[in-house]
């Protein structure tokens, strides 16, 4: 046994290490990157693990070898699961031999996610069981024991963690990691083959599991009364952590009903929750999951507020304060009204491209070269370079999800064509599922210019490798896919490749690729700041500056703000010598020096 | 007992590491320690917050409202930021060094550098108020700001842990090569306190 203190992804990965995984796979998303990443640091011997191509593929990849009976794992994030979905629903006819856990984090807030969908929902959809870990250290308890029950039942389990459980920490005693045991092996058998009757039999099938698995949950730890008074109270994942500390700081007398599978509910410790309380306060973040199993079964014997009733917000996070607040006014006890000190006003700071990003000059540039069109919409996509949109670049009219920009586009150039529909795409993304859509473009012949940032990483989750930096998850040489190869490929008759530092050059380039007639692209190739060491030189801004303030006001870079004087001054820390403010100065005060700090 | 604390500061400038070595530091001396921390969109350059609650088995990761006992605040409007948190009677160690958000450069909002000063030296009446960028680039790497904090917390004793406690974390969290430019950040940020405190 071992003592530390773990990341709740962190303790996932060690509890499937424990639990003897051999192959993991994931699409990096926070909150769940770190996961993969802690297998990549432990390099476990025997222990495959890969960043794919996109959630779908994991997925596929984790189902493969569960069938041929070694344990696998695959992770992302919440919307990663909506790309995963089409193989996940199906495979829960189709059943796996070897434990399958498919770790979903959830981001209730949402802080890095375009939404606050509910993975327990999910799964209850595709009627398979769901943990909802509360803390990294049950976090680390509960994927071992999801690993058990896939195997018991023959299907994959979900793991659910949310935001505040994968990106918190917490004392975990870990224990040595279990080399994997021989695998059994593929047997083929008709059964691994869908089709329209073995689909209705196997539905039936698995309908009649959930009864079971219901009944096998009421024995699991994570599943527990804290027996008290008559007011009851249910919680599931975080909002148990929060509870316990209003429950003790304030001495709160209630009944806890802690759900660490929300569904299939633990039958029996449901009834008896039910039967010896007056009443129900659920505690759960994003949807109403625990809530409305608790109505149907309670069937208006036991009256159940939660969201639905309006005592909980059906949006956002939960916090202390939410829990409290809520507690207190179910038990009808008054608040002490805490005075609220008098604040001045602070500053909004949100999340911006860093200094010397690339994403910035091709922003810039696609912006000046586009400026005499009639009308340009700019479709974005998932990753650093939707943080284009904010002021003064305002270059992200729209973004909905990953790979979305371009085929958007072309529906926004159908509507109007007249328009210029220009899409950004990330490399990371473009691989992700970025290709199906250019090969629509080009089969439709939709006059669209699809712009590649190519950074050379999956620069917002953290720089993982993606198929065409050259490298695997755990850094062995691949096989670099190429980009301008794949756009050729795909029967784009027009394809450009710029240094986006090259300022000229780049502005022509784009300019070339709006006005060419048919899906064009230019892919903007240079590396992510955080992948180069930071050059001996930096830009400084010298006395003929005369504080016309264009620099800041075109650019918004965070190394420049505009000082006592009224001139321009650029934070050396932060600067890379990326040069495209000397070429938006209109008096050329701003050169190269050599690096003071 | 139960003791939290908040660091305040911007993406980038390095709240996690000095998490980490907090509640490894609490752990080696064999308290149960929780942490929430901000990753993902907000570390580019974005307001961060790392939550470290000690002695806190049953107790929510994140601090809550008026539950911080120590804040370690990175930046100036974001120690302010957190104002709301700060226990009564609370301690800290404020970085005077304002970092002005692009936003406000370009006429978005206001940045009150006077006012969130006076502000927290109203609320935190023994804090420790120091310009720590100096001071890290003195240690030699501008990015050493984290241990410069860290230091001038165990220096003035704001933070519950000795030199020896801190020192004995880093050697095992920080990478051999950015070893010696950390621990010289450490004694330059304890020194600090030391004349603040005089």
């Amino acid at each position: 046994m071992d003592r530390r203190v773990c990341m709740g992804n962190e303790a996932i990965a060690l509890g499937a290490l424990k639990a003897g995984v051999t192959v993991v796979a994931g699409y990096p998303g926070t909150p769940s990157t770190e996961i993969i990443e802690t297998f990549v640091r432990e390099k476990a011997p025997n222990v495959k693990v890969q960043w794919s191509t996109n959630e779908k593929a994991a997925l596929e990849v984790a189902a493969g070898a569960a069938y041929a009976g070694a344990r696998s794992m695959a992770t992302m994030k919440q919307v990663g699961l909506n790309v995963a979905a089409d193989p996940l629903m199906s495979l829960s006819y189709i059943g796996i031999n070897g434990g399958m856990v498919v770790a979903v984090a959830d981001d209730p807030g949402p802080w890095s996610s375009q939404t606050e969908q509910d993975t327990r929902h999910f799964a209850k959809y595709a009627n398979l069981p769901v943990f909802d870990p509360s803390s990294p250290e049950e976090a680390y308890e509960m994927v071992q024991a999801a690993f058990d029950i896939s195997e018991e039942f023959g299907i994959p389990v979900m793991l659910r963690p949310t935001t505040r459980v994968c990106h918190a920490s917490a004392e975990v005693m870990t224990e040595e990691a279990q080399s994997p045991g021989p695998i059994s092996g593929f047997q083929k058998k008709p059964d691994w083959t869908i089709f329209p009757a073995l689909s209705y039999k196997k539905h039936g099938e698995l309908e009649a599991k959930q009864e079971k698995i219901a009944r096998r949950f009421d024995s699991l730890v994570f599943n527990s009364l804290i027996a008290g008074g008559r007011r009851g109270v249910a919680v599931s994942g975080i909002s148990y952590l929060y509870a316990r500390e209003v429950i003790e700081e304030f001495g709160l007398d209630v009944t806890l009903f802690k759900v660490g599978t929300p569904y299939p509910m633990p039958k029996d410790m449901a009834e008896k929750f039910l039967s010896g309380v007056e009443s129900v306060l659920v505690l759960e973040e994003l949807d109403p999951v625990v809530e409305e199993e608790l109505l149907l079964m309670s069937f208006g014997r036991v009256p159940i507020f939660g969201k639905r009733t309006g005592h909980l917000p059906p949006n956002g996070e939960y916090s202390y304060e939410i829990v409290r607040d809520a507690l207190f006014s179910y038990l009808g006890i008054d608040a002490q009204k805490t005075e609220q000190p008098f604040m001045p006003e602070l500053p909004k700071r949100p999340p911006v491209l860093c200094a010397g990003c690339p994403h910035r000059a091709s922003f810039y540039e696609v912006k000046a070269a586009s400026k005499n069109a009639n009308k340009v919409i700019y479709c974005g996509d998932i990753g650093c370079y939707t943080l284009g949109n904010a002021a003064p670049l305002n270059m992200v009219d729209t973004c909905l999800c990953m790979g979305a920009g371009i085929t958007l586009a072309q529906g926004l150039k159908l509507a109007e064509p007249d328009s210029k529909c220009i899409a950004f795409i990330g490399d990371s993304t473009f691989f992700h599922t970025g290709i199906p859509g250019v090969i629509n473009a080009v089969y439709q012949n939709t006059d669209i210019t699809l712009v590649v940032l190519d950074n050379h990483t999956t620069a917002m989750t953290g720089h993982q490798p993606h198929p065409g930096t050259g490298r695997t998850a755990t850094g062995e040489p691949a096989k670099a896919l190429s980009i301008e190869a794949i756009l050729a490929a795909c029967g784009v008759e027009h394809i450009a490749v710029v240094n986006p530092f090259d300022y000229e050059k780049a502005v022509d380039a784009f300019r070339e690729a709006i006005d060419f007639s048919g899906p064009s692209a230019v892919i903007a190739r240079a590396p992510c700041i955080f992948q180069t060491k930071k050059p001996a030189t930096v830009r400084r801004v010298n006395d003929s500056c005369i504080g016309c303030l264009k620099c800041i006001k075109q650019l918004g870079c965070p190394a420049m703000t505009p000082g006592e004087s009224g001139k321009v001054t650029i934070d050396e820390s932060l600067c890379t010598d990326c040069a495209l403010c000397s070429n938006v100065c209109p008096v050329g005060a701003i050169k190269r020096s050599g690096r003071d700090a | 007992m139960r003791k939290s604390v908040i660091i305040a500061g911007v993406g980038g400038q390095g709240t996690l590491l000095a998490s980490k070595i907090i509640s490894e530091a609490a752990c080696a001396r064999g308290l149960f320690v929780r942490t929430s921390e901000t990753i993902g969109m907000a570390q580019r350059g974005g307001s961060v917050s790392s939550h470290i609650r000690i002695d806190a088995k049953d107790a929510s990761p994140v601090v809550p409202s008026g539950h911080a006992d120590i804040i370690l605040g990175f930046e100036l409007a974001e120690a302010a930021r957190q104002i709301p948190r700060l226990a009564a009677g609370a301690s800290g160690v404020v970085n005077m060094d304002c970092i002005v958000p692009t936003n406000v450069a370009l006429r978005q909002g206001v940045y009150l550098c006077d006012e969130y000063l006076s502000i927290l030296r109203e609320r935190l009446p023994g804090g420790i108020f120091i310009n720590g960028a100096p001071i890290a680039l003195e240690a030699g790497d501008a990015r050493t700001l984290n241990m410069v904090i860290l230091g001038a917390g165990i220096g003035s004793g704001v933070l519950p842990f000795t030199e020896d406690e801190v020192r004995r974390v880093m050697r095992r969290c920080i990478r051999g090569g950015m070893l010696s430019v950390n621990e010289r950040a450490l004694e330059l940020g304890m020194e600090a306190a030391a004349r603040e405190c005089r």
